[in-house]
């Protein structure tokens, strides 16, 4: 499986003897984080990725993109036409950047990064469709080789399984897996980064430091300084990036491609700031101060990267007002579509429960179709919410 | 005092906390934010950072640093945020918490309670909606209690704050703010273990519990039957007794739940009585309950669980009309 070298297993042998105890401690690391454009928009031409320039205004939709998304599904749910909703905004260049880098061949396994999806390819209405609830959006997303961990941190064994699947397959595809820095504190997640650090598997961790887990901030999440410092532990290399920075999400994940695509995991600390509320349900005032919103507001990813294309003279090029129409006009269509949902029967409860119906579920779901068919006033109490 | 039943838990949490310094509130988002739920709003204020804590995201380490506090002797009343995310730490449950004094013979007790709202109908994604009552009361030596009123859900977690063995307490999180009743001030207990008979009745007994009581009472009011109604409130370990003599009064009982039907409560129920009052039956007895499959996401989710017709239907069928 792995061409890593064993350790033999003879007893070790101190480097010296005598002294003081030594602590090995996390304040003698050194753990920088990757950069290419400032806060200020100054940057080393010899440094940015070698993109066309295509790419670099794609970059810009993509986020422009992620924006007007968020906005408009926070609009609708206030509308009362979503169950809930959280949004993206503060994190479109940890997003764009890190999924700009995704084949089509490859797996991901998402948090919190809508866009990501849409970047390969689901189509916005399917999106609109899981926040409302509906089971085959999951079943588009799955056409995808993605799908959404609603259960904090489950998915990392998941990821490491398939990219193990990958690295026995010796296929060309890598498997992606985001999570945030509440999911750091899970059990689950370190058990996964563990057997993708022992087998060595084609796996890459692409976590955003978004600064909250709802009310907890990651100062008190944990007693590391960094996250990225935690994937050591599993023999997994890291890298820290500044998530507001998208050509240095960018350059960083596909750094780590190359590595992860010669069968060596990497774990990537992308920090960044959830700017909105963890869902519409939740109020960040309770636990947050204006000031630190304010400061993040001013850490705009997309305003930094507008004046990296200034500079670099794509900005003429852009039109920022037609994309953000043009975005529109592509919600539009999407929630139009999304409206036209059929309503479905009762059996899509019971359908892949199973691949085969068991004969106790066959018969709860006869009897429970014979019920609604002699009792219509049943409708009372259910109502199929095709808006979620 | 009038409250809901999320406002009697906050109330139960505030009395007890006050009474005795050994108890303490933690898990996410439960101090400064006050609960997902606002379940535990105001104690962080009251008591301090020092006894209401927010956590790391970590339900494994919720649950089991619960143990060892109960073990060290405090009174640990942990949150879990929705029980859809209870599974991880099911380890801790099984493995720790409810064998403590079993392991140490009696030396050591996981004195502690693990609260959690559960159930479907609050418009949720995956994980947000699940009755699991059936797998947790399958833990020997671990409690399992779900209230249904507001003035229930004080006397019944003060009970399990106070009890000496762990108490998974689980809050039908649907009905939190449903509706209102009046609550004793100050110091209240309800027994764990004892049924309510809610509503008297001679030909039917239907047993129910949690967020199901509502619907069984409407449904109840809404046949032609004089219903007995047995609200369970304690799943783990179970008032046989009055399911039993309410059951060899009127000769026909109905179980209603929300979990899944293979392997819920209510097949322990209706064994109970098959053990107990068999020859009292006059029918065969029904279980209305949620079905086999998973419980869809929000906008299916209606279908999923038992509504007052369906335990209408259930309870014509045990009248044999």
């Amino acid at each position: 499986m792995t061409d890593r070298q064993r350790t033999d297993l003879t007893p070790p042998e101190p480097e010296s003897y005598g002294g003081p105890v030594e602590y090995l401690s996390q304040d003698d690391l050194r753990v920088p984080t990757h950069q290419l454009v400032t806060p200020d928009g100054e940057y080393d031409e010899s440094s940015i990725p070698d993109l066309d320039d295509e790419a670099f205004r794609d970059l810009y939709r993509w986020m422009v993109s992620d924006r007007v998304f968020n906005r408009r599904m926070v609009k609708i749910q206030r509308r009362g036409e979503l169950g809930t909703f959280g949004t993206t905004r503060g994190q479109e260049a940890s997003i764009v950047g890190s999924a700009y880098t995704i084949a089509p061949d490859d797996w991901m396994y998402l948090g919190r990064a809508w866009t990501a999806m849409f970047m390969r390819g689901v189509p916005m209405r399917d999106m609109i469709l899981f926040w409302r609830g509906i089971e085959e959006s999951q079943q588009s997303f799955a056409e995808h080789n993605s799908q959404v961990a609603i259960a904090v941190g489950a998915h990392l064994p998941l990821a490491a399984g398939t990219a193990w699947g990958m690295d026995i397959r010796d296929a060309d595809e890598i498997t992606m897996a985001y999570l945030g820095d509440g999911a750091t504190s899970t059990g689950v997640v370190h058990e996964g980064l563990n057997l993708a650090g022992a087998l060595e598997v084609p796996a890459l961790f692409f976590c955003q430091n978004n600064q909250y887990a709802i009310s907890m901030p990651f100062s008190e999440q944990t007693g590391a300084n960094t996250i990225a410092q935690k994937a050591l532990g599993y023999g997994i290399d890291a890298i820290r990036v500044d998530g507001q920075d998208v050509l240095a999400v960018y350059d960083a994940v596909m750094e780590a491609r190359e590595r992860v695509k010669r069968g060596e995991p990497v774990f990537i600390e992308s920090v960044t700031y959830r700017l909105d509320a963890h869902t519409t349900s939740d109020d960040p005032h309770r636990y947050r101060t204006e000031e630190e919103e304010q400061a993040w507001e001013e850490n705009d990813p997309i305003e930094r990267y507008r004046s990296f294309l200034e500079s670099e003279g794509l900005w003429d090029d852009i039109d920022h007002d037609a994309i953000v129409e043009e975005i529109n006009d592509e919600f539009d269509a999407a929630l139009a579509a999304a409206n036209d949902f059929a309503e479905r029967d009762v059996s899509e409860m019971f359908a892949h429960v199973y691949e085969e119906l068991p004969p106790e579920l066959r018969r709860q779901l006869t009897e429970f179709e014979q019920f609604l068919e002699e009792h219509p006033e049943a409708y009372d109490y259910i109502d199929q919410r095709p808006k979620g | 005092m009038n409250a809901t039943i999320v406002e009697a838990v906050n109330d139960a949490l505030h009395t007890e906390m006050a009474a005795d310094e050994r108890v303490l509130v933690f898990g996410e988002d439960v101090a400064r934010s006050g609960g997902v739920f606002r379940a535990t709003e105001g104690l962080m204020e009251e008591f301090g950072n020092d006894r209401v804590v927010d956590t790391p995201l970590s339900e494994i380490a919720i649950i089991g640093s619960a143990t060892g506090l109960a073990m060290y002797g405090y009174r640990p009343v942990a949150e879990i945020q929705f029980s859809g995310f209870l599974p991880p730490a099911f380890d801790q449950l099984v493995s720790n918490a409810s064998r403590m004094r079993w392991r140490t013979r009696g030396e050591f007790t996981a004195s502690m309670v693990a609260r959690m709202p559960y159930g479907a109908g609050v418009r949720a994604l995956e994980h947000h909606s699940e009755s699991m009552e059936g797998s947790y009361a399958h833990i020997p030596g671990l409690k399992v209690v779900i209230p249904s009123t507001p003035s229930d859900t004080k006397g019944l977690l003060t009970a399990a704050i106070r009890d000496p063995d762990p108490v998974l307490f689980m809050e039908p999180k649907r009905i939190y703010r449903s509706f209102r009743e009046e609550v004793p001030e100050g110091d209240y207990e309800v027994p764990l273990g004892e049924a309510a008979v809610r509503e008297e009745g001679e030909d039917v007994t239907v047993v129910s519990w949690g967020s199901m009581m509502p619907m069984a009472e409407e449904a109840a009011a809404n046949v032609e039957a004089d219903v007995e109604l047995v609200d369970l409130r304690t799943i783990s370990p179970m008032d046989s007794e009055t399911v039993v003599e309410s059951v060899k009064k009127t000769g026909r009982a109905v179980v209603v739940h929300e979990g899944p039907r293979t392997g819920g409560v209510g097949s322990d129920v209706v064994a109970r009585i098959n053990d107990e009052a068999l020859m009292y039956l006059e029918a065969p007895v029904e279980r209305v309950t949620g079905f086999d499959t998973q419980v869809p996401m929000l906008s299916m989710e209606d279908f999923y669980f038992p509504n007052p017709p369906r335990i209408a239907a259930g309870i014509e069928r045990a009248l044999d009309v």
